[in-house]
């Protein structure tokens, strides 16, 4: 980030150690939860790009994540395993391709039109989905088997293994995390912040703001599509709802719940979220109406998100509760 | 005479029925501080944002180097050497002063793309940064947060800004508005240091100022250009006096 | 197609795109006065549904309904507002999308649990039951008529309240400076309270009156709302007329699209969002 960093307690090794060990200890659910977890994470990370680092509230990134997710079906053989080194960069370049198509017409507007026109273009891919024979219809598709890394007759990397699954996703977790840091310090990092920060002092000083912004969207859109890649693999099956405003909602929760404009926000989105759903959901089938009133009460009292709570409680303690800005 | 680098051809600007700029033409060449002068409404502001492609003109054209750039995107009037400040700051509050020079130094350059290195890694930008900074006199505030300068301290930095994408134009939009005396002199001398490399349009209320250092003074009225030419004989027209000098103090913004 | 079924699916799209203008009008007013985008304006739609539904399963009478459903309505606007809107004007949009996201999820389930999640018809009333023979093989009801009638009525008075009244004045006043007319001693927040409480009520009625030939359902809601958002992007935000145009061109492309290529019919709305972004990115109107 441009502003001089503080120094800050680094506990991104410890959450790695703990992230990597956790198998050793967690029974299957847990490890599927967790492995959930990091594929949202990613997701929300890819969001946060956008929300959070360029000021684009997109209302549309499901789009990109499951159009990903498709793919990853599409190109599969039926009843054989397909090869992850076609399949994973076809997902991620799917992302990216369908971002780059959308951004050319969504960037052309700013602002509450912006969030609008992400919400009805991710709704008219939903419909291509959904309308057409070609992910199956409304019923969607099974990934019968999912991919494996191959180099010759050896399998390297078994996706339908879920310790390795696990690692997988743990390890493009890492990839990911890493790739946005060094963007994010990168000309063009600092050029998106400049957009975020005031974009019509960018055009003066001569940015081609459009390109900057198109830029960062296809980069999301390929960061969502790694993230419905691996969320294909891991549920074996897609249906439009993985496309649905629904999931493009939830995403923009985890990121602003978490606190926009930090990556580690995005992680405590994602696990707050689906923590949350989880535990919603064994208490009643009706869990969407008490995640809607952690949301409304968040809006309400939080409007920094969760990961200013830490921040607001010592303010409480020791400033006697100053609220609001 | 020395270099046509931009000029103005019968310029209009017309918001629903009102003309704000009116058949305006200027030329500004390297090495003249052309200055403009006017009251409250006179379309001086509007002329600049018309130079720089903030606003689209509704007739006239913009040459620059004999090329018409009129229907020219702002961004790429910047990229071929038009800069300009604004009368109300408009700079990144969030950013330190070095970050605000240093990502105005970055848009000259086409590593932007580049998106595996450190974006203050690249010698150059920084140097063009910190020289704009030092033309500015803000050295001492390098590593501030621009938000948190005095008024006087952001528009230094927002002609900062524009000194570091190394334009061969300057679009000034009142740069005095605000300072302080001390301030203000500074800037003066700014202005007469950078007069040989550059084509400067001064817009500015501050007449002292303007005589000071203007060589070429357009006075304009109710967007139309009243009278043009060196200060001695702005000073003697009485056409100026009556429109404008005469007709008491001209009221600030 | 021969020209009855063409005028049959004309009167379908004049419907269709009517309804949706009831809907969209107080979204795009909502934004354009209030500066709130409202994901949750939808739901109110659904809410209408479900009223009609269930107040004429009890009394019994659908226009017994729609009275009680207005009003109770219009009450739940001015809470809204008074509760959790008038809350977030100062917020950037980031905040209003969440709330009335958590909105959403809240209405939803709240009527699963007092309604449950079946589709349910409401009748015809008797009155309106009848149909007009087109020709031998084609009729029809009156019943679209009569909702058509009653939109054009509706979007007649509205018309009239912006144009001529006090509160159109202020209200035409309060979306171009907000400062201006709080300056000139109007209060501003009973304007928004009533624009809020406006916007809720017109949608839920136009919930209420196409009950009968929708069906109430589960997310009827929301699939109104991204249509009246693609209303709102080709109209212009904030432009009442640039709505009730929009509108129109959607009922008549939906209704078309769906005779024309049926496999593709959803798209076809987006297809002309799409175009209308490419042509004038900010809508065809702006403004009131």
């Amino acid at each position: 980030m441009p502003l001089p960093a503080k120094k800050k307690r680094n506990y991104l090794p410890l959450v790695l150690l703990a992230l990597a060990l956790f198998p050793i200890f967690g029974s299957t659910y847990y490890n599927e939860l967790i492995a959930k977890i990091m594929i949202m994470t990613i997701f929300a990370m890819s969001l946060d790009l956008l929300v959070g680092f360029t000021g684009l509230v997109s209302f549309g990134h499901a789009a990109f994540f499951g159009v990903a997710a498709y793919s990853v079906v599409l190109l599969s053989p039926k009843y054989d395993p397909g090869n992850l080194w076609l399949v994973l960069p076809g997902a991620i370049l799917t992302g990216a391709a369908v971002a780059f198509v959308v951004g050319l017409f969504v960037l052309r507007t700013k602002g509450i039109y912006f969030i609008m026109v992400t919400l009805a273009f991710a709704q008219m891919i939903y419909f291509v989905f959904h309308d057409t024979p070609l992910g199956g219809g409304s019923d969607g598709a099974f990934l019968n088997v999912k991919p494996e890394l191959r180099i010759g007759e050896k399998v390297l990397l078994d996706l339908n293994e879920p310790m390795q699954f696990y690692y997988i996703v743990l390890a493009f977790l890492v990839v990911a995390y890493v790739f946005l840091r060094v963007l994010l310090r990168s000309p063009l990092g600092h050029a998106l912040a400049g957009i975020k920060s005031n974009e019509h002092r960018m055009v003066s000083l001569g940015f081609p703001v459009f390109l900057y912004k198109l830029a960062g969207f296809v980069t999301a859109g390929g960061l969502a599509g790694l993230a419905g890649f691996l969320s294909a693999c891991q549920f074996g099956f897609v249906t439009p709802e993985i496309l649905s405003w629904h999931q493009s909602g939830n995403v923009l929760l985890m990121v602003i719940l978490g606190g926009m404009g930090t990556l580690n926000g995005a992680a405590i989105g994602a696990f707050a979220f689906v923590v949350l759903q989880e535990v919603f959901g064994a208490l009643t089938k009706h869990w969407q109406l008490l995640m809607g009133a952690v949301i409304v009460t968040v809006v309400m009292v939080l409007p920094g998100g969760l990961s200013s709570l830490p921040r607001r409680l010592k303010g409480l303690l020791i400033g006697g509760g100053a609220r609001h800005g | 005479m020395a270099e046509l680098v931009l000029s103005a051809r019968g310029l209009s600007r017309r918001f629903g029925g009102l003309y704000a700029n009116r058949d305006v033409s200027l030329d500004m060449h390297k090495g003249v501080l052309h200055a403009v002068l006017g009251p409250n409404g006179a379309g001086k502001s509007t002329l600049i944002n018309l130079l720089s492609g903030d606003l689209p003109p509704s007739g006239g054209q913009i040459l620059l180097r004999g090329q018409d750039i009129s229907g020219w995107s702002p961004d790429r009037r910047s990229r071929n050497g038009i800069g300009r400040s604004y009368q109300r700051t408009n700079i990144f509050p969030g950013f330190t002063v070095f970050e605000n020079c240093r990502l105005a130094a970055q848009s000259r350059t086409p590593r932007a793309l580049r998106i595996f290195s450190h974006a203050t890694g690249y010698a150059d930008l920084c140097e063009a940064a910190d020289k704009a900074i030092g033309q500015a006199g803000l050295s001492a505030r390098r590593d501030v947060v621009a938000g948190t300068l005095s008024h006087g301290e952001q528009r230094q930095l927002e002609i900062a800004m524009v000194l570091a994408t190394t334009p061969s134009v300057l679009l000034l939009d009142e740069p005095l508005a605000g300072m302080g005396p001390e301030e203000s002199q500074a800037m003066v001398g700014l202005l007469k240091k950078l007069t040989p490399d550059h084509a400067i349009l001064l817009v500015e209320h501050d007449m002292d100022a303007v005589f000071a250092v203007a060589d070429v003074i357009t006075v304009m009225v109710t967007g139309q250009v009243l009278e043009s030419g060196p200060p001695e004989q702005i000073r003697e027209s009485v056409a100026v006096q009556e429109a404008y000098l005469g007709a008491g103090e001209p009221d600030d913004e | 197609m021969d020209f009855s079924t063409f005028l049959i699916q004309l009167l379908n799209s004049l419907q269709y795109g009517l309804l949706l203008f009831l809907v969209a009008s107080g979204l795009t007013l909502i934004f354009g006065i209030m500066g709130i985008i409202n994901l949750a304006h939808g739901s109110f739609y659904m809410m209408g549904a479900y009223m009609a539904f269930s107040l004429t399963s009890l009394s019994g009478n659908l226009l017994v309904a729609v009275i009680v459903g207005i009003a109770l309505s219009a009450l739940i606007g001015f809470l809204l507002e008074w509760g959790l809107f008038s809350r977030l004007y100062k917020r950037d949009h980031l905040d209003q999308v969440l709330l009335t996201y958590g909105l959403i999820l809240i209405f939803e389930e709240l009527r699963s649990l007092i309604v449950g999640d079946d589709v349910h018809g409401v009748p015809i009333p008797e009155l309106l039951s009848a149909s007009i023979q087109l020709s031998e093989t084609l009729s029809y009801p009156v019943y679209r008529l009569f909702m058509s009638g009653v939109c054009i009525l509706l979007a007649a008075l509205m018309y009239w309240l912006i144009r001529y009244t006090r509160l159109g004045m202020m209200i035409r006043a309060g979306s171009s400076n907000r400062e201006m007319v709080q300056a000139l001693g109007i209060n501003i927040d009973l304007i928004y309270r009533i624009v809020f409480g406006l916007g809720v009520t017109l949608a839920a009625f136009a919930g209420m009156l196409a009950a009968p030939v929708s069906s109430v359902y589960p997310g009827m809601g929301n699939q109104v709302l991204i249509i009246c958002f693609v209303v709102v992007v080709i109209g212009g935000v904030g432009s009442v007329w640039g709505a009730l145009v929009a509108a129109l061109l959607i009922g008549l492309t939906d209704t078309f699209g769906k005779v024309i290529a049926p496999d593709y019919a959803g798209l076809a709305v987006y297809v002309l969002m799409a175009a209308v972004l490419l042509w004038r990115p900010e809508g065809i109107f702006r403004r009131i």
